[in-house]
């Protein structure tokens, strides 16, 4: 891991990565799309609008797993440093606030025509709403400071603190008796899916993960480059 | 324990000698509280039902006010940089702080709340679960709100942030304590919800100290 914390090897490699993750991503998109509207069959009781699963579900993971990840990078930089991981962390919070936003949006879509209401106060949309809340708030935080590298400090501690949601998120559905329906997929015997539909879920969801890996690897990159200039000119000034 | 009391006595005499600051948190939580039956119509039966959810958001609200002044006059005049350096545990400092700054915010609100309980017509039996959810969910809000305090330190709009921060991480408290509030109205067990909230005041006493202490110690360096 520490191998790649120097930031010329990270854009080397990241340079390299970046074609392959996109255009993985866009395929898998393709075909995702195309079979989960075209080609897979309507739900028995909700008819077509159950293709919105096919944006809401991997959207809905990827929030969380995105936290984790800046989550994950925040300890990194506490504990080792890593410039590199700060980076990491900041890039990866309107990433994750933007899936979030998908997820809430979607589902308020997919709500209305099922529960017959855009939005219900139960455990799983409150705890996503809060989740959105604590990027919003490490957004906010991070950027609170003139001097940058406090800045990071603080949101770092406040991505560790925030952790405590993901897994009241996961478990919110069976520890609650909730609108939102149960995990259908993570289960320890099979899912309780149909294979018509788990390919068109499963290929969106590895899409939506390339995809993150290709945004956070611009936004990174962006990052480096941008402390770069200012590196520059500061040497031209002084 | 003396130097803890010592440390408790010089923060209450700071806030003695500013009383006003504190006065300001407790006038504003009788004005939120009162803007409610203006706002929404003084139909008794329905201030009833609200009455553990108003009041409860204004206790926070009016927390959320105070709290940016916990480490900020120490961090201005250079005493927290001392505190941090003694061989003193930091984790006992915050500590004793943030139970100053539940003794001179939460504990007025607390003894308040009654008189308000009563403007907004709630029913009888929820007053002593009333004053249980305030007697364990206030200085849960100061412990947790101590984090947010470190965390904002020397930042810009460290007041707004604060709240912006802080109110998410907190929601559990609410949650729970109108639960039970309106719980015991209607005569049903409270004894869950009640545990809940013990629980986290004891989580959060122990693992609150520590973060901030922590988050003081990377952010003054």
């Amino acid at each position: 891991m520490h191998k790649f914390a120097n930031p010329a090897r990270f854009t080397k490699l990241a340079t390299k990565v970046l074609p392959w993750t996109s255009s993985f991503a866009a395929v898998c998109f393709l075909f995702g799309l195309y079979f989960g509207i075209f080609d897979s069959p309507a739900d028995y009781q909700q008819g077509e609008t159950v293709r919105i699963m096919y944006v809401h579900v991997p959207a809905a993971w990827m929030s969380l797993f995105t936290y984790s990840l800046m989550a994950a990078a925040s300890a990194s930089f506490l504990i080792w440093k890593h410039s590199l991981a700060d980076i990491a962390a900041r890039s990866l919070a309107p990433i994750g606030a933007a899936f979030t936003a998908v997820t809430l949006i979607t589902g308020a879509l997919w709500g209305q025509p099922m529960w017959g209401t855009w939005w219900v106060w139960d455990a799983r949309l409150t705890s996503v709403l809060v989740l959105f809340f604590l990027y919003l708030g490490y957004m906010v935080l991070v950027n609170a400071f003139d001097d940058p590298e406090k800045g990071s400090k603080a949101a770092a501690v406040l991505a560790l603190i925030g952790f405590v949601n993901v897994p009241i998120i996961k478990f919110s559905v069976d520890w609650w008796n909730t609108l939102h329906q149960p995990a259908s997929l993570s289960r320890l015997d099979a899912p309780a899916i149909d294979i018509s539909m788990l390919a068109p879920l499963l290929l969106m969801a590895l899409g939506f993960k390339l995809f993150l890996i290709s945004i956070l690897i611009v936004k990174m990159r962006t990052i480096l480059i941008e402390k770069r200039i200012q590196a520059k000119q500061l040497l031209k000034s002084g | 324990m003396k130097k803890f009391l010592a440390l408790v006595q010089r923060d209450l005499t700071l806030v003695y000698r500013n009383a006003n600051d504190a006065w300001v948190v407790l006038f504003f939580f009788v004005i939120a509280v009162t803007l409610f039956p203006l706002g929404i119509g003084p139909d008794p039966s329905v201030l009833q039902q609200l009455s553990g959810g108003i009041i409860w958001i204004c206790a926070l609200l009016s927390a959320m006010l105070s709290l940016d002044g916990v480490f900020q006059s120490d961090f201005d005049d250079g005493s927290l940089d001392q505190m941090i350096l003694t061989s003193y545990p930091l984790e006992l400092i915050v500590l004793g702080k943030c139970f100053v700054h539940w003794l001179t915010t939460g504990f007025p609100i607390l003894l308040i709340s009654p008189v308000l309980a009563t403007m907004l017509n709630m029913n009888l039996d929820a007053y002593t679960t009333l004053l249980i959810t305030m007697l364990l969910g206030t200085p849960t809000i100061s412990l947790m709100g101590g984090i947010g305090a470190a965390l904002v330190l020397g930042s810009r709009l460290s007041g707004v942030l604060i709240s912006l921060i802080i109110l998410p991480l907190i929601i559990p408290i609410l949650i729970f304590s109108v639960a039970a509030i309106n719980a015991s109205g209607e005569g049903i067990d409270t004894s869950s919800a009640v545990s809940l909230l013990g629980a986290l005041l004891i989580i959060s006493s122990v693992f609150c100290p520590w973060t901030a202490a922590a988050t003081l110690r990377h952010l003054t360096n």
